[in-house]
């Protein structure tokens, strides 16, 4: 089975989809130009999701990744919610003030985000007024605490996450009259997802990280040669402060056994996410809900095992870190991705070939002629081979799908090989999950110009 | 890198500590050890500031103080001559083809020649002379066309094969060439001593140089400027001029008030190499090879290569305060296709070696000619910039023509191509700019065929009914942001793409076109007008009236719902404007202007009509659509739509009357066509355009109604000797000499602006005359078509050159208009034209080197079309009998 490279392009390319912030007269004053997304589904249906919008009420912008697993139902709850709890985390007292006045008097509600979504990025239409009565006591919360203080970008985005798993697992607790959407809550629940979010207002960019997706900086250095910086930290085994957090919320008895064979109780790969109350709720609650629940979720065997050592839950949490940076004249570009991407490539790499494809320099260096004696004839033959190599690369207008052609069609060479492309593509639905997972990128391009 | 550049294209290097600039000949190095010394105080007044200090500012300031304007300071935000100016490859060439800009840079070389001798600075100046290439036949037609204007302008050309080449130049590869043209005269500068000589030459005339010294807004008050204000204070002054360069747009946008100057720079590469084994003569010829898409000229013994390439990149420096240019990246990669076509050409120099590739910002405008004149909104505002990498060959000219503009009024020549005035607000969009500059900058290299439209920046102004054009088949051009139809493919017609349509022979429209005049001449054909520039000015008194009786030269007290034809002349009675102007009522008028009038003619009445509250002058252009309903049958169209008599005496022509068409009501229907031909305009209020253009066609049906183009309004008006403003027409032109005193009335009982020297050129005669030729032996499917520009000649000695052509479809040849002038033969002394010189001649008319017979006419066969139109209406009413 071969795929033509045009049947290879059109698999990579379903999903891209790209935003420009738009230029007054002539000048983006924006310090996002804007971003390119792109996601290749390695399970059916793909369980990774991915947001943008533009916060319309404060400034900034949000950008994140979500990797869902045990199902994409709270990756997809989380893709649609996480950033109205954002934005209404970050809103002033008096805005949250009207919003409320809005809602109470029937009145238009003032927009709160302006989202940049792909056809394919869809919204539950049905769950909607749930989420949104959730929302609203959230910002009635809000209102009736008003601290005076001015919101710290931090504070609000780990009030954000932590109140929406709370939300979460609440719902799932309560349920709902309608069948449909008590099953759909329960299901939220009991799936779960990483976030990994990007907060991007003038020069500070604020990453806010839960699980083992990852956001990493571009940086241009005074070479033009490119590197990455890590922005945020992965909550897994690898990351021995996790290890160490994990086994501190625990009795010492339990230490052998809350991380095991690189596992949260040695099922779990993230250490952080949100939903999977399995991990979270005690065991009383989870036979109690299930009971309760619709005959789906007791015939499901997944959501009816409980761990084992679980003694003293919670096990998981959805609090992100959150690492603040101030953009800097070389810092390029910000790639968000979920574990698929940094699985099959270094960061440095990432950074390298993103950089050089943003920059439309497709070698590793440009050539400057300095000191050295080079004749007109050498130049000639030298460019003409470099014209030569970069041939393939022009075939994508967006950085997101150049990359997965990289991460999925790289050779030992590190450059894309269509054979291997055509072959990682044509998998059969099952067998694709072996050999490589679903990868979410957003890579946000920064306005140099700005900064 | 910057530093070593400056010791490598300029020797010369000067310091501002005597108050008069002084030369102090040394090297690079002792000046740069020389702490610098304290600036010289600004001077609280002047009459004129000119800021920058490159070429142009340098230019202007030596033009002024040579023309007696002596209180001048010239402000320089870096040192002289240190931005576009000291990276210019220093190549003077006059192988232009606009004739406007072909004189500036002979005058330009003319003034570079002796400046040395003049000011004691030397310019590096050598006469090499330049060869351009032609690669195919199409580029060595557009060589010809070039050199036949230089010829006529007594300035040394041949067209020469390629062994002529290869003996004129010892590297060059000839086997892919056909011809090349050869002029001798063309020069090389040093182009930042040629401005230190400029400088040199002003400040002993008295001009101030102030370096290090930026200008951070012009002081406007009452639409006048009154000062500047630097970072060194504020000096008081009358004249402002603009020569800031590439940072010209961003100088013009800083005030309250903007200028807006539209401009916009890209990234140029050239080349420059160590000295070859045997280096380079240095009178040896430069290379244009316009193919390559680049030059090649001697540098040091060895060369300098540089050219347009097809992807330019534009530069991103807008708002950044940047003193002095520094070098900007180099970019082999980007110059990759630039090398080949220098290697190809030149293949001997693959083993020399290479010094550098410089990278420096050139500034272009978006349509390819500079940009010269005083802001149609802040008097005393003046700007010279946008070069179009040709900086060094204009500059003595362009500098020439701006001092003359501000110490006459006018320069000596018509400079309306170059005027700032052409544009408006609507070209300085900065997203208009990157886009347009793009394909500009391409374009200095590509192929410059007749009618060629700019792809970019389009679709900015349209008609309501675009849409419904484009959809039976529109084929557009733009003019002055407006979006017209140049003629309607039929369904099922396939025309060439745009690049094959490239030709100076017959173009692929020819039928089609000719059906659409065929149908304004016996049937009818609606043509979308709307770009005209419309104004109204009314009174509350008699002030409409009295002020347009001083401002136009026909006699505009005539009936409610007459139009009248006139010109909008200059005080030597030199068309300013020529527009139709309809009395609307006692009070007010309705005036049409052509299409990019519309700053122009705005600022010039505006500057002219007394600020009196009773007085108001409106521009409605964007409140009416225009439907010019041409033929014979227009009439009977209209009267079935408005259920009212349209025959010639109920609606006579030159009449205007607002009635309703269809449904529509206060539609103003004029009896004119801009052709000739009979008809009407419709002026709608655009709310109305889509109802009456429906009605329009669907009443129209029987009568054999079609959609139709400007090429076809063209071709009616040339074989009807209709002259147009902007191509026929300009400043230099008086009624008088393109027949058309009827449109003047000397005697209308009240002064109007130009009438004296009218009077005096109706008793003494005129000294050029526009004249109308039919060409003879041109065979139109087989011989280039001539376009406009091209040389007249009588008795075998030119007397002047064509300013439009069409091709007659009645007359089944082509006609070219243009001005008759008569040179002594002895001492090409001007003399007064006659009806018996343009009468008794022989013409020939030379398109691209080669001349065909003409005919010589001052009245257009008014006869002719009388008789074929009683013919074809005859033979029409006939066929519907049947």
């Amino acid at each position: 089975f071969y795929l033509t490279p045009p049947q290879v392009n059109s698999i990579l390319k379903a999903n891209e989809y790209s935003f420009k912030v738009p230029e007054f007269d002539g000048k983006n004053v924006s310090s996002v130009l804007g971003f390119d997304s792109n996601q290749l589904p390695a399970n059916a249906p793909i369980e990774d999701r991915r947001s943008a919008a533009t916060c319309l009420q404060t400034r900034g912008m949000l950008l994140g990744v979500f990797d869902g697993h045990a199902g994409c139902a709270c990756a997809q709850a989380v893709s649609e919610r996480l950033f109205y709890y954002i934005a209404v985390s970050l809103l002033p007292h008096e805005t949250l003030l009207e919003i409320e006045n809005a809602v109470e008097s029937g009145r238009a509600l003032l927009p709160i985000l302006q989202w940049h979504k792909h056809p394919n990025d869809y919204f539950s239409k049905e769950a909607s007024k749930l989420y949104f009565n959730s929302l609203r006591t959230y910002w009635q919360e809000l209102i009736d605490l008003n601290s005076g203080e001015t919101t710290d970008v931090k504070e609000a985005l780990v009030n954000a996450f932590k109140r929406l798993d709370n939300d979460i697992s609440l719902e799932a607790q309560v349920g709902d009259p309608n069948s449909f959407l008590n099953y759909l809550v329960l299901r939220v629940a009991f799936s779960g997802a990483t976030a990994c979010v990007a907060h991007v207002d003038g020069v500070d960019l604020h990453v806010a990280n839960t699980g083992d997706s990852r956001a990493v900086l571009g940086v241009q250095e005074e070479d033009g040669s490119w590197s990455a910086v890590n922005l945020s930290y992965d909550h897994n085994a690898q990351n021995e402060h996790e290890v160490k957090r994990v086994r501190m919320e625990h009795p010492k008895s339990e230490e052998k056994n809350v991380v095991k064979q690189d596992r949260l109780l040695g099922l779990l790969m993230p250490f952080r996410a949100f939903g999977d109350v399995k991990f979270k709720w005690s065991i009383d609650l989870q036979k109690r809900v299930i009971e309760s629940g619709p005959d789906q979720l007791n015939d499901n065997e997944y959501t009816k095992f409980i761990p084992p050592n679980y003694h003293t839950p919670p096990y998981l949490t959805a609090e992100p870190e959150v690492i603040h940076h101030k953009l800097r004249p070389q810092d390029k570009f910000l790639i968000l991705a979920t574990d698929g991407l940094w699985e099959t490539m270094h960061r440095q790499d990432v950074a390298r070939i993103v950089g050089e494809y943003l920059t439309g320099v497709h070698h590793q260096q440009p050539i400057a002629v300095g000191g050295y004696k080079v004749t007109l004839g050498q130049m000639h033959g030298l460019l003409a081979e470099r014209r030569a190599r970069i041939s393939s690369v022009f075939e994508d207008q967006n950085a997101a799908t150049h990359l997965i052609r990289h991460a999925v069609g790289n050779n030992e060479f590190g450059t894309v090989d269509h054979d291997r492309l055509s072959k990682m593509l044509s998998l059969p639905e099952e067998l694709a999950r072996m050999y490589r997972d679903d990868i979410t990128i957003i890579v946000v391009q920064f306005n140099s110009h700005v900064i | 890198a910057a530093g070593m550049f400056l010791r490598l294209l300029s020797d010369v290097r000067w310091q501002a500590a005597h108050p008069k600039w002084r030369r102090i000949t040394c090297s690079w190095r002792s000046t740069s050890s020389t702490a610098e010394p304290a600036p010289v105080p600004l001077p609280a007044e002047a009459q004129v500031v000119i800021c920058g200090g490159g070429i142009m500012g340098t230019s202007v300031a030596y033009h002024l103080s040579k023309m007696g304007w002596k209180d001048v300071v010239l402000l320089e935000q870096g040192r002289l001559a240190a931005g576009t100016t000291r990276f210019s490859a220093g190549i003077v060439s006059t192988g232009r083809h606009l004739s406007l800009e072909l004189k500036m840079a002979d005058y330009s070389n003319k003034l570079y020649q002796q400046l040395e001798q003049e000011t004691g600075v030397s310019t590096g100046y050598v006469k090499t002379g330049s060869i351009s290439l032609a690669q195919t036949q199409d580029r060595l037609i557009s060589l010809k066309r070039i050199a036949s204007s230089l010829n006529v302008m007594g300035i040394p050309c041949e067209i020469i094969t390629p062994k002529q080449v290869a003996q004129l130049h010892p590297l060059i590869n000839i086997h892919d060439l056909v011809g090349a043209m050869y002029v001798p005269e063309d020069a090389l500068v040093s182009s930042a001593n040629v401005s230190l000589a400029l400088a040199t030459a002003a400040s002993r005339n008295g001009v101030q140089i102030h370096e290090r010294t930026s200008v951070s807004h012009v002081s406007i008050q009452k639409g006048r400027v009154t000062g500047v204000e630097t970072d060194r204070g504020q000096i008081k002054c009358q004249y402002f001029v603009n020569c800031a360069g590439q940072w010209a747009y961003e100088l013009g946008h800083s005030g309250k008030e903007p200028v807006h100057i539209p401009l916009h720079a890209c990234e140029h590469f050239y080349l420059l190499t160590h000295p070859l084994k045997e280096p380079l003569a240095s009178n040896l010829p430069t290379i244009v090879d316009p193919d390559g898409r680049i030059y090649i000229r001697n540098w040091q013994g060895g060369i300098l290569s540089g050219g347009f390439e097809k992807n330019p990149k534009p530069l991103f420096t807008e708002g950044r305060n940047q003193l002095e240019i520094q070098n900007l990246q180099e970019d082999w990669d980007h110059f990759e296709p630039l090398l080949s076509a220098l290697l190809r050409r030149m293949p001997d120099l693959e083993a020399l070696q290479i010094m550098q590739l410089v990278n420096c910002p050139e500034s272009f405008t978006p349509d390819m000619r500079c940009i010269m004149g005083e802001s149609p909104t802040v008097r005393g505002y003046f700007v010279l910039a946008g070069m179009n990498s040709a900086g060094i060959s204009y500059g003595g000219g362009a500098g020439k023509y701006l001092a003359e503009w501000m110490v006459n009024g006018y320069p000596s020549e018509n400079v309306w191509p170059l005027d700032l005035k052409r544009f408006g607000t609507l070209q300085s969009s900065r997203t208009f700019l990157r886009h347009r500059v793009m394909e500009v900058m391409p374009l200095m290299c590509d192929l410059k065929v007749p009618r060629w439209d700019f792809q970019t920046g389009r679709q900015l102004r349209t008609s309501p009914l675009y849409d419904r054009l484009d959809a039976q088949g529109a084929r557009w051009m733009e003019k002055h942001g407006f979006e017209r139809v140049k003629y309607f493919v039929p369904p099922g017609t396939d025309l060439l793409d745009l690049e094959q349509s490239k030709t100076f022979y017959k173009p692929d429209w020819f039928d089609i076109v000719g059906s659409e005049v065929k149908c304004c001449k016996e049937a009818v054909c609606v043509i979308d007008m709307s770009s005209f520039t419309k104004f109204e000015i009314s009174s509350t008194g008699d002030e409409a009236l009295e002020n347009l009786q001083y401002l136009f030269s026909n006699d505009l007290d005539v009936p409610v719902g007459h139009v009248v034809h006139t010109g909008m002349l200059n005080e030597k009675g030199g068309y300013e404007n020529d527009c139709s102007i309809a009395r609307l009522s006692k009070r007010s008028f309705f005036m049409i202007s052509p299409t990019d009038q519309q700053v122009h003619c705005w600022a010039w009445l505006k500057n002219r009509l007394p600020d009196d509250s009773n007085l108001t002058l409106e521009d409605v252009t964007w409140k009416y659509t225009a439907l010019n309903l041409i033929g014979p049958r227009a009439v009977d169209v209209l009267s079935e739509l408005s259920y009212a008599p349209m025959t010639p005496e109920h609606f006579p022509s030159l009449f205007c009357k607002e009635m309703s068409v269809g449904y529509a009501n206060g539609i103003r229907v004029m009896s004119i066509t801009h052709t000739g031909e009979p008809g009407f305009v419709l002026y709608i209020p655009i709310e109305y355009a889509l109802h009456v253009y429906n009605e329009v066609m669907n009443m129209g049906q029987k009568y054999g109604i079609r959609n139709a183009g400007y090429y076809a309004l063209r071709s009616l008006r040339i074989e009807k000797f209709f002259a147009f403003w902007g191509q026929d027409l300009d400043a230099f032109t008086t009624p008088m000499e393109c027949g058309r005193e009827f449109q003047v009335k000397l005697e209308k009982g009240m002064e109007f602006i130009g009438q004296e020297a009218l009077l005096e050129q109706k008793q003494n005669g005129v000294y050029k005359r526009f004249t109308m030729f039919i060409l003879e032996d041109h065979d139109t499917d087989t011989d280039l078509w001539p376009w406009w520009g091209e040389p007249i000649f009588r008795n075998g000695r030119y007397v002047g050159k064509t300013t439009s052509s069409a091709y007659s479809y009645t007359l089944e040849r082509h006609v070219c208009l243009g001005f008759v002038h008569h040179f002594d033969e002895k001492t090409g002394e001007e003399l007064v034209v006659t009806a018996d010189f343009i009468n008794n001649g022989d013409y020939a008319i030379d398109i691209a080197g080669q001349r065909f017979q003409a005919k010589a006419k001052l009245y257009p066969f008014s006869s002719l079309f009388a008789q074929r139109r009683r013919k074809d209406e005859e033979e029409l009413s006939g066929y519907q009998r049947e």
